[in-house]
Formats: structure tokens, sequence, C-alpha cells
């Protein structure tokens, strides 16, 4: 490809770059033990969480951040932002979509997703965490009566504690790394969902995370549990409004799937990534993991991530049920400044247990990409089976591409392959293409595309679609 | 820090035995022991050192050997049967007696490094601690602060080196010594020659071997280097290897290893000329408690350079194997190939392997892959030779010298090859038993 259409990919603008105006009852910046105890105060939330962020923001103290993943980005001043900013009237919530302000549907129109007719169309209920309180959550009654909760996190501290106690931290202990310690004392908002024993979730799930107010980092908190034989497929996605400075995500995800259970969590991550230089844009430090508590049991993580000036990400699975699976199917794409350092760990602990990983990685502009994942093999996993394919597709000079896979294999009983490729997009493909009278934009779009199909034929129907064209999207400056 | 300071006690106590030495080594001695002390043995915490802890060594006592008394006929019998130019060291000290150098010519010197030092110090000060800062490891700092012997090989350019260069280091069994040989090589431009490096010793030696290899090729230059490290089995063995590559040159790597309790590799290839190529083979056999870890780097720091790795590791026992293998390619590094290929075979439940093959590639046109794998041995094709009335034990041990026979059959020394083949077979003599494979082999032609 000529090095202009290259250049017009690197300059490529964020089109979801907007600011929604609505007055947010924000915290001034800062962290101290105030300040979580306004954050658990406003949540109205009991001791015990109070007492349980506490104890995390103490361990979080004695902790350094970390420096050893592929990354550059300035240090942050954790007491320079604002872990509190909630909309204007928490008290009277909107209860239907007809409630809902105005301004925020409008958002979700210039987004080209709005969200009754996305709701009405796909049958998706919508927990839509605008900033950190959720401002709609539609098709709950439905969901009541197949016994399913789908709420805020803050609503489940509140109306289901014990579950809530049960569970939370299990996955993803208090002190599991840096950003999850941060989290777990500050978290303000995200959803919980229970699906009971022999339940299959009579809808996808879906939320619509946006990060709105400036200077306000979103620390989200999910947790999904699947009893015996239930079913779940949650959807996550996400657009940011253009901004100038660099704001933190720290979420933390929890999934635990019991006997025979079965979860499929997907997402489309599309903030924004900063502009030419790399100013501005999302710092997305996430912890997302998902144990197979249960015999058979399944786990699959699926992610398309396009947007984020710094991606630093590892869905993991911890398979400790006896034939427990679990699954990773990533496409990330960066551009312009972007970075990403991503993978995922697949920790097997169970007899028969199995994983299969399919990442691929596209850097085009002055990106740079790793992929670092772990696949490690207690010595109790017996006649354990992984399967791992990263691909790597450079677009440009300037990008970088990495692998850092790392397998722990404590067992002789186990099987593992690892692959890994980097390369470009072929002259010889595209002149191939281009003699049959394609031109040079399809040509390399149908190129890409065929490089993630095996991602995204894993993606539920509405998401496979909107990924297919966010990543048209992403390649429409490419060529032409 | 008191694992350090026992160490740095010996080297003090050397330093005043010590005759004057030219300022540039004392110095260099100097920054040795100052970064050593700085940074102390490294821990599980540092990321290079994850799988791999070297307490065994920093809790030893290891005194510095004073003679290279050594029975002619034990030596003999551990010398490979090879007509070849010969330095033999013993616990790290140059043996005369042991080694031949007969119609070496001219074009090609081949000198213990106490030697070199002595006749012209000069000419090594230069080469010396190019390639291997002492800010690369603490070994590699302690290997500087004590370098007092070694070998240094220089071939005048255009000569082609007809019989192989071997370096041959015996440990002895006794109280535990250590040893920092250092190894320098110049290969002329347009050259060829073959190094081996060869580690063996007495059966219940319990050494501590820290050596450090300098490679050097200019323009055009070929070097296959063998190394054969077969130490005894409570030796340990620290090595790195760095090889400088100049424009069109060709550095092959056999790297083969079945000795040692704790064994750690660190083979590095700087490809800095369009045109260079570089070829790493390896195989590691671990049984007991053994230790092996082979770091691997190959940097691309020119376009048009090649690049082909293939190490496969095999594993018994409650052996515990490493393998992190790097392939880097630098900006504006284009039309580069990099293959690597990692394969390792667990023979036993206990067994265990850390491998870690890793890319990166800051340029695009570039075609760079790499594969791994871990298993057991099929369980099909032990049942396709049963079938053929071959018992299950002969099975299990023709498929495992298969598998490392894709390693082995690229070896050119039938002497080196013959060793390991031995080697790996007179390990487990119930299962692999060569001569009974034969056998067995030949009564199936009958």
């Amino acid at each position: 490809m000529a090095t202009e259409e290259m250049e017009q990919l690197v300059r490529r603008d964020y089109k979801e770059g907007f600011v929604t105006d609505i007055e947010s009852d924000t915290l001034p910046p800062g962290l101290d033990e105030n300040t979580i105890a306004f954050i658990s105060k406003k949540k109205g939330e009991p001791e015990w969480m109070l007492e349980w962020r506490l104890e995390a923001f103490h361990k979080w103290q004695e902790m350094k951040e970390p420096s050893w993943a592929h990354l550059n980005y300035p240090p942050i001043d954790y007491q320079s932002i604002s872990y509190f900013s909630a909309p204007k009237r928490p008290e009277d919530r909107p209860q239907s979509l007809d409630e809902v302000d105005p301004k925020l549907l409008e958002t979700y129109e210039k987004l080209g997703i709005p969200l009754h007719e996305r709701a009405a169309l796909a049958g998706v209920a919508v927990d839509a965490v605008f900033d950190s309180v959720s401002v709609a959550t539609t098709f709950k009654k439905q969901l009541a009566e197949a016994g399913v909760i789908f709420c805020s996190i803050s609503e489940a501290i509140r109306d289901y504690p014990e579950l809530v106690k049960q569970y939370l931290g299990t996955v993803v202990p208090q002190n599991d790394n840096y950003f999850a310690a941060l989290n777990s004392a500050v978290f303000t908002d995200g959803s919980f969902v229970f699906v009971p024993e022999g339940v299959t979730c009579p809808m996808e799930l879906s939320t619509y995370f946006r990060i709105n107010a400036a200077n306000t980092g979103q620390f989200e908190r999910t947790l999904i549990i699947c009893e015996s034989r239930a079913q779940v497929s949650y959807l996550e996605g996400c657009t940011a409004p253009m901004r100038d400075e660099n704001q933190l995500h720290a979420a933390v995800v929890e999934l635990v799937a019991l006997d025979d259970a079965y979860i499929k969590y997907s997402t489309v991550q599309n903030w924004y990534p900063g502009d030419e230089d790399g100013k501005g844009g999302i710092y997305n430090f996430v912890t997302k993991r998902g144990e197979c508590r249960g015999a058979r049991s399944r786990i699959s993580w699926t992610q398309v991530e396009t947007g984020s000036a710094i991606t630093w990400k590892y869905p993991s699975c911890v398979l400790r049920g006896k034939d427990s699976i679990g699954e990773f199917y990533s496409v990330a794409v960066t551009n312009g400044r972007q970075q990403a350092d991503t993978g995922t760990k697949m920790i097997h602990i169970g007899e028969g247990t199995r994983s299969y990983i399919v990442a691929k990685g596209i850097s085009a502009g002055k990106s740079d990409q790793s992929y670092r994942g772990l696949v490690k093999i207690g010595p109790r996993a017996k006649g354990a089976r992984n399967f791992t394919q990263c691909d790597s597709l450079l677009i440009g000079d300037k990008s970088g591409a990495h692998t850092f896979p790392y397998q722990e294999i404590g067992n002789s009983t186990a099987k593992i392959e690892h692959e890994a490729t980097t390369s470009k997009i072929g002259e010889d493909q595209l002149f191939y293409c281009q003699s049959r009278g394609i031109t040079e934009e399809d040509a390399v779009s149908m190129i890409v595309n065929g490089f993630c199909k095996d991602v995204f034929q894993e993606l539920p129907m509405e998401f496979a679609v909107e990924a297919e064209a966010l990543l048209n999207v992403t390649l429409e400056g490419a060529v032409g | 820090m008191s694992d350090t300071q026992t160490f740095l006690d010996t080297l003090n106590a050397r330093s005043q035995q010590r005759d004057a030495e030219p300022t540039w080594i004392a110095a260099r001695r100097q920054a040795g022991a100052a970064r050593f002390e700085a940074v102390g043995f490294p821990t599980r915490r540092d990321e290079e050192w994850k799988y791999t802890d070297v307490r065994s060594i920093a809790q030893g006592n290891f005194a510095l050997a004073e003679s290279a008394e050594f029975s002619q006929a034990q030596a003999a019998a551990l010398t490979l049967p090879l007509d070849a130019y010969r330095l033999t060291f013993v616990d790290g000290v140059f043996s005369s007696a042991l080694s031949d150098l007969e119609a070496l010519p001219d074009s090609v010197q081949v000198l213990p490094l106490s030697k070199a030092l002595t006749d012209n110090h000069e000419a090594v000060g230069g080469p010396l601690g190019r390639l291997t800062s002492v800010d690369f490891s603490a070994f590699a700092a302690l290997n500087t602060a004590f370098m007092e012997e070694g070998a240094v090989v220089r071939i005048a350019p255009g000569t082609v080196v007809e019989k192989p260069i071997l370096l041959q280091f015996l440990s002895r069994a006794g109280t535990p010594v250590m040893s920092h040989p250092r190894i320098l090589v110049e290969a002329g431009s347009r050259s060829e020659a073959t190094l081996i490096e060869h580690y063996a010793g007495q059966t219940d030696a319990t050494n501590f071997t820290n050596v450090v290899a300098e490679l050097m090729l200019d323009r055009g230059a070929i070097l296959n280097h063998y190394k054969l490290q077969e130490a005894p089995l409570g030796d340990m063995h620290v090595a790195s290897i760095h090889v400088e590559q100049g424009r069109d040159t060709r550095y092959s790597s056999y790297n083969l290893n079945l000795g040692g309790a704790l064994v750690r590799n660190d083979l590095i290839s700087d490809l800095n000329g369009q045109g260079a190529e570089t070829n790493f083979l390896g195989l590691f056999f671990g049984q007991g408690r053994q230790h092996v870890d082979n770091h691997t780097k190959v940097n691309h720091n020119a376009p048009l350079t090649f690049s082909n790795e293939n190490y496969k590791g095999i594993l018994d026992d409650r052996a515990h194997g490493v393998f992190n293998g790097k392939v880097y390619v630098k900006r504006d590094s284009q039309k580069i190939e990099g293959f690597q290929s990692n394969q390792n075979l667990l023979l036993s439940d206990r067994a265990h392997i850390d491998a870690k093959p890793e890319l990166e590639i800051y340029a695009d046109d570039v075609k760079c892959s790499h594969g791994t794998t871990t298993g057991q041995l099929d369980e099909e094709a032990i049942y396709a030779l049963r079938t053929r009335g071959i018992d299950e034990a002969t099975a299990r041990g023709l498929l495992t010298l298969a598998f490392a026979g894709e390693v082995l059959e690229q070896v050119a020394l039938d002497a080196v090859a013959e060793r390991v083949e031995l080697a790996v077979a007179g390990k487990l003599p119930e299962r692999f038993n060569l001569a009974g494979l034969v056998e067995a082999a030949v009564s199936l032609n009958d």
C-alpha cells in the first residue's frame, strides 16, 4: 500500500467524539479514606462493604504500580482523579426508557445505537451505565420471571447482600494486582448477574458503558454467577467522547461458573484512543477473570479491542472443575499511537481441562501491540489440552507487534500447542484481488476481515455486525 | 548479601596473590566486582530468572583450583575422539599436557587467555568485553571480576580451518571449586571454522563453571559452534555466548545439554550486517532433579537477515526444563525472516517445562513465526510399533531417539552426535539400550 494511504489511516478521526453536557454530581479529585466512605455512603452500602473497600484500600497503599507491561505512559497521579461522578438526580432515577433524560438518548442516537430501537429489535435488556450510576434498566420483568437477577452492583449489594458477600472478590481478590486493589476500594458501579440452577437466560444481557464527565475515572465492578446447568451470554460495549486529559479506567470483572454452567462474555471496546500525537485517550487497565468452579463448566471470552490509548487487559480462566473449558477469542486493532498489551491466562487445575486461544492483532500507524499470555498446567491437571494461535498483522513500517507467551507445564499428560506468526498484507494478495477488479480498499478490508473471521464468528450476531462495521471504519482511511 | 560476600572474599584473596597486572585488566576486574556487589545474585523476582533458582550456586562455597592435574587415562576416555586442535582446562586451569596444537597453521591462533595476556595484552583489551558487558548479568560481572583463563582464537581473513578447534573443560571430583573461563573468538572475513566447547568430568564432581564466550564474525565468515555440555550431574553450569555477525556471515550453534545439576545458557546473536544468517539448534535432556534453562535471543538489527531456531527438550523424572527464545526485529529492519520452534517431550509426570517463545517486531515487511509444543510420546505410534513385534520399552526408546534425531541429524560431527546418543541411551539403560535397539532392528531385518 502507498505511504499516503497509510498516513490517511493514521489520521483517521475518532468518529464518536463529542461530549454530552449532563451536570454531574462529582466528587473533587483525591483519594483517601474519606473518599471511600463518601462513595460507600452515597451508594447506601452496608457496613461490611465499607470495611471491605477500606481493606482493599490499605492493601493498595502498600502495593507498587506494575511496570512489566510493554507500555509507555506518563506516571498517573491518583490524587488528581475524581472518584465519583453520578448524573444529577440519583434519587429519582428513571424507571423506564420514557423517563430517561432525552440528552442521554440523543447521545445513543449519535452513536448509531439507539437504545430503545436496539432493545426492541434485538430483545436485549440494557443496563446502561452512564458514567457511574445505572440510568436505565429494561426487560427486568422478563428476567425476573426466569429467576435471573440482572441489576447494578450497587443494587445487588443492597438487595442481595448474601450473594454478593459469597462471591465478591473470590475470583479476583482485593490484592490481586495494583489496579484490582484500586478498583476494590473505589468501584462505583457495574453489573451483577445471577442465573439460578438450570436456567438459560432468556435473552442476551448487555451494558453500554460510557465515560463522560471530565477527569473522572471509571471503576466498574461486574460479577456474574451461573449456577449448575445455567447459561448466560453477556455483552459489553464501550464508546467515549473526545477528551483532552487521559482518563483512567480500571474495571474488574469476575465470572463464576458452577457445574455444567456456561458463561459467554463478549466485549466491543471503542474508547477514545487519543489524537494523532497520542494525546488524550483512555487508559484501560482491566482485570477480567472467570473461574470454572464446577465440572464441565465453560467460560468463553470474546473481545474486539479497537479503542483506548493504552489497553492492559488479560481476560483469564481458572479451570478448576473437571473437564471444564476456557476459551479466549480476541481481535485487537491499534492505530495512531495506541498501545495495547493484552492476552489471556489459562490456569489448568482440574483433570481433563481444555483451553483454546485465538488472538489476532492488527497494528497500524505508530502503534505498538503485544500479546502476553500464560498457559499453566498444574500437576493434577491430567490430560489437559491447550491450543494457542496468535497472529499479528502489521500495517505500515512504524508499528510494532510483539508476542510473549508463557507456558508453565507440570504434567506429562498435557498437550500444549502454540503458534504465532507476524506478517503484513502481502503485495501479491492485494495484486490478486486488484487484478480481479476489486478496489484496493475493498481488498484490504476483505483480507483483514478474513484475518479476524475466527474471532468474529464467536461474537453474538448483533455484535459481530457492529464489530465488522467498526473494523471497516478503522480501515476506511487506510486506502483511498 | 552474605552470599555475595563469600565470592567477594575469594576474589580479594585471589587478587592479593596476583602479580601486578596491566591497568586495563585491573580496572575491568574492579568494574566486574563492583557490578556484582551492586546487583548480587539474581532471584526469581527477576524476569530473566523467573524459572531458575540459583541459590544452590549463591549459597555454595567454591574455592579456586590451583593445579591442572588430571589422570591421563581418564582424560583420554572423556576426550572426544576427534582429530582436532585442542586446548584443555582442568577446573579452569590450563593443562598443556592435555592440549594438542600440533600443525596449527600460522593463519590461526589458538591460545590460552593467560598466555594471550602475557604475550600481547593490548591486542586482547579491545575485543574482550565488547559484546558481554558486566551489566549483562551478575554472572557476567562475576566472570569479568575473576577472569584470568580461557581461550583466545583468532582466524586470519580467508582462512579455512580444516580441523575443528576443541576447547575441553574438565571437572574434578573433590572440594568444590569454581572456574570462570572466558572465550574470545575473532573470525576474520571469509574465514571458515568449527569450534567445539566440550564440558565433561569425573562423576562425583560438584563444581561451578561460569563461562562467558564472545564470538565476532567479520564479513563473510562462517562459524560452526558446537557446545557439548555433559558435565557431571553434580556440577553447576552457567554460560553466556554473545555472537556478533557482520555482513553475509553464517553462524550455526549446536547447543547440546546433557549434564549438570543446574544449567543456564544465554545465547545471543546480533545480526548487524545484511545477509547475515544465524541457526540455533538445541537439545536438552534432563533427568533426576536436573534443571536446564536455555535463553536465546536473535537481534535482527539489519535488513535482509535470517534466523532459524529449533530447540528440543526431553525431560524425565523430576527434571525441570526452561526455554525462553526471543526474536527481535529492529525498526526499519525490513525483509527479515525469523523462525523459531521449540518442542518438548515430557516422559514423567513430575517433569516440568516452562516455555516462553517471544517475538518483538518493529518492522512490517517481515516473516516471523514461532511455535512451541509440549506433549508425550504418541500412543498410536507406540501401538503401531508394537503391532510389528517391538516391545513397548523399545518402541518408546525408538520414538524418543527419533524425537531427538531431528536435531541430531544436523550435527555434522559424528563423534559429537554419537556422544549425545550414547549419553541419552546410557543414562536410561533399561529403556534406551542403544545396542539393544540396534539388535532389535537387525533381527527385524532378518
